[in-house]
């Protein structure tokens, strides 16, 4: 999902085994009680490092995920179009600055965690490093990129780190909106002249496969899953999520009158589940290694913003170290 | 990195008239005029608010949670505190 990269290695020296382990049960039957950890608690340094790395890709992720979408709002068909656009992308940033906030209580610096994004050692989702050719794929990416973040990002509502919870509450309100603005372009498209119907056509043929790599490998190749399930910062695996997602957007997308790029797809009667083809893997392993087909451009762009603002930054804390010192100066004088 | 960085401030939202500012995240902010306008975008985007309060986090006096059961241990004791202690005849009615 948006912290799919979790999933490789962890190269941190593992320190599970160091610590006191009865402050360990003792974390544990918390967590297993659905007692919420906070910031100031005692918790497992694993415990806090899977965090950090989650919550700031997760992060990473919707600040990047600004810049595909932010490339049609100046090409929005109408007026009200490109208002929403501007909301939704507008919403993804403050996303991203509430993600920041809650990994910022684990004791790690929003500076720091930037410069990770920027030099390349944080990861950030794989969907993010495909374009937006058309005004379709702001269709697509809203109905199906949102609607795959949606499906793994309520059950982290119930995560047991508090202010990672709290957060994905609200970014799960905001999000609806999101997915409900891309399937209205996705209808309007499809309800459309025959070039329009295909260019939401074109969208969905090319951000469907992407999307369910979202979700992340298969469960028999996770290998952060198992201890991340016991701390109850997920509740649900990779293939369980995906299933789910299959589930609710196959009958969205005929209900649009467009097919689906997977020959494979049909409805398993008995099961009332929705099979699909093989996911190629290696395009995902190479998407996420950096060889995507933006995953270079989306960097600059990000490197770009933070050094063309740098001087907002130093001037705003200057202002403010200014105002500082004639306020001290007055009250000497006083 | 050799930036200056930005204070931290949390942000307290009051929903509405009658009710009583309620946490509702942190940013980082030069100064206070910033941190209020940053507050208002990052936290009121769609009507959450009627006012909005931002305190420098470091000016904020917490209480360790690790001595949560010593500081609350003399209200532990003290059911005698809340009205269920006390019996009144069922005759009596709603008090």
């Amino acid at each position: 999902m948006y912290t799919q990269a979790l999933n490789a290695k962890d190269d941190a020296p593992r320190t599970a085994g160091i610590e006191e382990p009865e402050k360990g049960a003792r974390f544990q039957a918390r967590v297993d009680a659905e007692d919420k950890v906070e910031p100031n608690d005692w918790m497992p340094e694993a415990y806090r490092r899977t965090l950090v790395r989650q919550i700031s890709q997760h992060a990473h992720s919707e600040i990047v995920g600004m810049l595909p979408e932010g490339n049609w709002i100046t090409r929005a068909p109408s007026l009200k179009r490109k208002a929403a656009l501007l909301a939704k992308v507008q919403d993804e940033g403050g996303h991203g600055l509430y993600l920041y906030a809650a990994a910022e209580t684990l004791g790690v610096s929003r500076e720091e965690l930037i410069d990770q994004l920027l030099t390349a050692k944080a990861k950030y989702s794989s969907i993010f490093n495909y374009p937006t050719l058309t005004w379709a794929d702001i269709g697509a990416i809203g109905w199906l990129v949102d609607g795959a973040a949606i499906m793994n990002q309520i059950p982290l509502c119930r995560c047991s780190f508090g202010p990672y919870a709290r957060a994905m509450i609200r970014i799960c309100k905001e999000e609806s909106f999101h997915q409900r603005q891309g399937y209205e372009i996705m209808l309007t498209l499809s309800r459309g002249t025959p070039e329009q119907k295909a260019m939401a056509q074109d969208a969905l043929n090319r951000w469907w496969w992407p999307c369910l790599m979202m979700f992340g490998p298969p469960d028999s190749q996770s290998q952060h899953s198992d201890q991340s399930t016991r701390w109850k910062i997920k509740r649900f695996s990779n293939d369980e999520l995906r299933q789910k997602f299959v589930d609710a957007t196959v009958p969205q997308g005929h209900f649009l009158g467009l097919t689906f790029p997977d020959p494979e797809l049909k409805l398993n009667e008995a099961t009332g589940h929705w099979e699909f083809g093989e996911i190629d893997w290696e395009e995902f392993r190479q998407v996420v290694a950096g060889n995507g087909p933006c995953n270079r451009q989306r960097l600059q762009q990000r490197r770009k913003a933070h050094e063309e603002g740098a001087w907002v930054r130093e001037a705003a804390v200057a202002f403010a170290e200014k105002r500082a010192r004639r306020a001290d100066a007055r009250q000497e004088a006083a | 990195m050799s930036e200056p960085k930005l204070p931290l401030w949390e942000v307290f939202i009051r929903s509405r008239t009658g009710l009583a500012h309620k946490h509702a995240g942190s940013l980082h902010a030069a100064d206070a005029t910033m941190a209020l306008q940053n507050a208002r975008d990052v936290y009121t985007r769609r009507g959450e608010g009627t006012s909005i309060w931002v305190v420098p986090s470091s000016a904020i006096v917490a209480s360790d949670p690790g001595d949560k059961d010593v500081l609350f241990e003399p209200t532990a004791s003290k059911i005698y505190r809340h009205p269920t202690f006390y019996e009144v005849p069922d005759e009596v009615g709603h008090m």
